[in-house]
Formats: structure tokens, sequence, C-alpha cells
């Protein structure tokens, strides 16, 4: 499958990547790892006229520790991501999220600041950083702005980025006591259910929680029945399965599809619910 | 039209491409080495795998002008003269394929696998082979292949 023909540019610098997006009026792409646009433009659903690589922006590239936060930069490719010490060290969910993603040759290309801007209903990172809290950081002509996570993600491939905008990190405080469960569609890996809950425990009771599901609706969401059910009860595992099992009875326009009914998505939500919460539990005590 | 000069196998290739040209094409058909294979032409299958700055990548989602400037290994990179690389040689050994068409891209990640995890127990080269899918061999021997190669096989 060939695509449209178009022009290809390299990007030098993040400033350089807006200008060259901007001279195309509209009509041009980013390009980052391609993990999601190549197979578009294969299928000509997506035929930019120009493509702008910004694939070699060191800038982009990088996980680091920033006043207080971790910031991953927008071009960090998923494998670093798995395989961060940091992030292992500190905020293991997002490690762990990134290894879930596809397979090893995705996760060597594609990056998470394409995912995002891509927004898969399907897609892991979203359930993550909703749980992690994390603020996402873009650039545009205009100067930068930062966008909450839960403001980011709005509707089917559909997010708050305007069309000469880059993304160009992700920032949010580690959180040990959090944990991903991922029901995976089996052929291509990416989730038919996904649920990411972190929680913050004050002697002994749960004193915040946010669960981030995706997979099951249009787009990512917070869980907020759920979290409300499980502030300030006790921090055990009756809690969590009380707290989950009508986590996907309360969901409304649950997607259904050849992989799995509205049914089926909904009983996982809670099954899955249940077993990101017992993770995130498990790292209370590790 | 754009110019690219890829390292390919250790020798340098420069060529002008529409940048629309896949890796794989780039490389069946200008270069001419077919050792690499199309499957599916959907990202899904693994038969195109080869290493782009040592990591494993699916030439049918990636064009030729992404790699510009990068080293690329190939399966025809792999084997010294006609002493055939480790990987090469386990396939061989443990009947690591029927029809042999995933084989390129399934030793290309195989390469990958043990360069991240030289010694992978039977779980991890089942995870690490992921991205790659057989229609013949029900992967068992590509499974023994691997650890013939990586010197973890099981003395039975
Ligand atoms: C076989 C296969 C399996 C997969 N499995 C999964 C899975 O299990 N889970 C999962 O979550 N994903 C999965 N994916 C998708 C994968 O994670 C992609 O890498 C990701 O969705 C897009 O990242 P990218 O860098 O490849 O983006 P690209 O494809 O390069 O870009 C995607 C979109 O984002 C835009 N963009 C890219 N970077 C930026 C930026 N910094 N700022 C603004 N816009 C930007 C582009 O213009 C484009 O519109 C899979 C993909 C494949 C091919
Ligand atoms: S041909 Fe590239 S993944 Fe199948
Ligand atoms: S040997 Fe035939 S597809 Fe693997």
């Amino acid at each position: 499958m060939i695509p449209s023909a178009f022009e290809y540019e390299r990007a030098t610098s993040v400033d350089d990547a807006i200008a060259k997006l901007a001279a195309t009026g509209g009509t041009g792409k980013l390009i980052a790892g391609g993990h999601s646009l190549v197979p578009l433009m294969k299928l000509r659903l997506n035929e930019p006229t120009t493509l702008i690589d910004i694939a070699r922006i060191s800038a982009l590239v990088g996980i680091r520790e920033r006043d207080g936060l971790i910031e991953i930069g927008a071009g960090t490719v998923h494998h670093d991501v798995a395989t961060s010490a940091l992030l292992g060290a500190q905020c293991p969910v997002v490690s762990d999220t990134a290894a879930t993603i596809g397979d090893p040759q995705v996760r060597n290309r594609g990056t998470i600041g394409g995912s995002l801007a891509h927004a898969d209903p399907a897609a892991d990172y979203p359930a993550m950083l909703l749980a992690v809290d994390a603020q996402i950081h873009l650039q545009g002509a205009g100067g930068p702005r930062v966008v909450a996570a839960e403001d980011f993600f709005q509707d089917l491939f559909t997010v708050d980025l305007g069309p000469d905008e880059i993304i160009t990190a992700v920032r949010f405080a580690p959180v040990r006591a959090a944990a991903y469960a991922k029901l995976y569609q089996r052929a291509s890996r990416f989730a038919i259910v996904g649920v990411a809950a972190a929680l913050e425990v004050t002697d002994g009771a749960i004193s915040a929680a946010r669960v981030g599901l995706t997979g099951a609706l249009s787009s990512a969401v917070r869980l907020s029945g759920v979290e409300t059910a499980l502030v300030g009860q006790p921090a055990t595992a009756a809690t969590v399965a009380t707290a989950a099992t009508g986590a996907g009875a309360a969901l409304s326009d649950v997607s259904a599809d050849l992989h799995a009914s509205e049914a089926y998505r909904r009983a996982m939500v809670s099954v899955f619910t249940k077993r990101a919460l017992e993770g995130a539990l498990a790292r209370l005590s590790a | 039209m754009a110019q690219v000069t890829l390292t390919v196998n250790g020798k340098q290739r420069t060529a002008e491409v529409e940048p629309r040209m896949l890796l794989v094409h780039f490389l069946r058909e200008q270069l001419m080495l077919t050792g690499t294979h199309v499957g599916c032409d959907t990202s899904q299958c693994g038969a195109c795998t080869v290493l782009v700055d040592g990591r494993s990548a699916k030439a049918c989602t990636l064009f030729a002008v992404q790699a510009d400037g990068s080293e690329v290994t190939t399966i025809e990179g792999l084997a010294d003269g006609d002493a055939l690389h480790p990987l090469q040689d386990g396939f061989w050994e443990e009947h690591g394929l029927q029809c042999g068409y995933c084989t390129p891209g399934m030793i290309m990640s195989a390469v990958n696998l043990l360069n991240d995890n030289p010694a992978p127990s039977e779980a991890e080269i089942r995870h690490g082979l992921d991205g790659n899918f057989c229609r013949c061999t029900g992967y068992q021997h590509i499974v023994n292949a691997v650890q013939h190669a990586a010197g973890t096989a099981s003395k039975e």
C-alpha cells in the first residue's frame, strides 16, 4: 500500500517544527515514530502534503527529574519509558504501562507524544496519565501552554491540541502506589480494557484515589464513582473489591466491536479496575 | 525526490527516493536486498523487521527518508562470510523454520532480544518475539533456535 505523495522535512528544533508546520497552512503533519500515522497514510485515511519529522529533536527526548516532578520528553520512545531506571524506582506504573504497548518493534519507534496526539480510544498511556494526574506541555507560535491530562483527552481521536501546536513533554509527581491492568486484544495488543489506579494512603486509610480507564469508551476517562467509593475507606483488599464491583455498570456509551461486546467490556472494566487497585495496594507494602 | 544516505550492512548507500518510499521497498527494490520480506504490509507480522541504529523496526512502517543518516542491518548483514551468525546457526540446528517466510524478520527480532537480554528465559523469548508471526512452526522450534543461539537450551 503506497501513500499519496508528500514533501518531507526534518525539523531541527521545537521552534523550527512549529514554523515549518505553520508554513504548510494546515495541510502538513508532524511525524515522530510514525507508528500511528504511517499505517493511516498507507490506507490514505490521512494525506498530508508535508511531513515534518520531529524524531531527531534531541530536546524532545529523555526522562528526567525537574522541580520535584518527573518529565518525559514527547519524543521519548516507548522502549525507553519501559526500561527507565528512574521510573522503575519512583513511578513504576509509567514504565509498566509502556511495556504493555504493542510489541518490541513498535516500542522501539513509537513515542509518548505521538500516542497522546493520536489519542486512539484503546491507547494505554492516556489511562495511566489520568491516574498520575499528569500535565501535558504544549508549545505553539503563541508560546507554551499546559493542559491537565483530564482536560486533554476530549473524544475519539480528539484532544486539546491546536493545529500548529506541538506536545513537548508530560510531567507528573511520582506515585509509587499505582498500577496498570490491561486486557489485551491478542492480535494488535491494544487494550480492550485498560485501567490505571493510583492511591494515596494516610494512617491505613485511602486519602486520595485516581483511576483512569481506556479502551471502553470513545476516549480515556477517570472513574470518579470508583474514586469516591475508595476515599476515606481502609486500604484493604475488601475495600477495593467493593469499589470496583459496579465500575462497568456505571458507564454509559460503552464501545462494542468484534473483539468484545458491550456487556463483556462492562464486566471487564470491573475486573480490571479491581486488578489495578490490587496492584496499587501491593505497591504500598513493597 | 529526496536524497538519502544510509549505511546498510556496513556499506554507505546514497540514493534519490520519493519521500513516500517505504524503507522495506528501498531495501528490496533499490538495493536488491530481498531477504527482508513483506508479509502483511500493515505493521502486524514482523516479516519486514530490520535493525535501524541497532534497534528492531518494522521496515514497512518507516519511510526511507526517516532512516536517512541511520545504520541499517538486514538479514544479509548478519553472517560473517560463510560463518553463520549464532542465530542463523540456531535456526539451522533447531529447524526453526518451515516455509521460511517469517525467518529473516524473526531472526532480526531475536538479535534485538539477545542484545537487550543475552540469556532470556523461554517466556522472555516468546515475549521478545511478540511482534513476529509465524504461520508454520507453532513457534516451539523458533524458541529452541533462540535458546540454542543464547546457549540456554535445556539439556534433555
Ligand atoms: C502493530 C501496532 C501495535 C500497537 N499497539 C499499541 C498498544 O498496544 N497500545 C498503544 O497505546 N498503542 C499501540 N500502538 C500505537 C503506538 O503506540 C504508536 O507509537 C503511537 O500511537 C503513536 O506514536 P508515534 O510516535 O508513532 O506517532 P506518529 O505516528 O508519528 O504520529 C501520530 C500523530 O501524532 C502527531 N504527533 C506526533 N508527535 C507529536 C508531538 N510531539 N506533538 C504533537 N503532535 C504529534 C502526528 O502528527 C500524528 O498525527 C500500536 C501501533 C502498531 C503499529
Ligand atoms: S510486513 Fe511489516 S509488519 Fe508485516
Ligand atoms: S516458517 Fe513459515 S511463516 Fe514461519
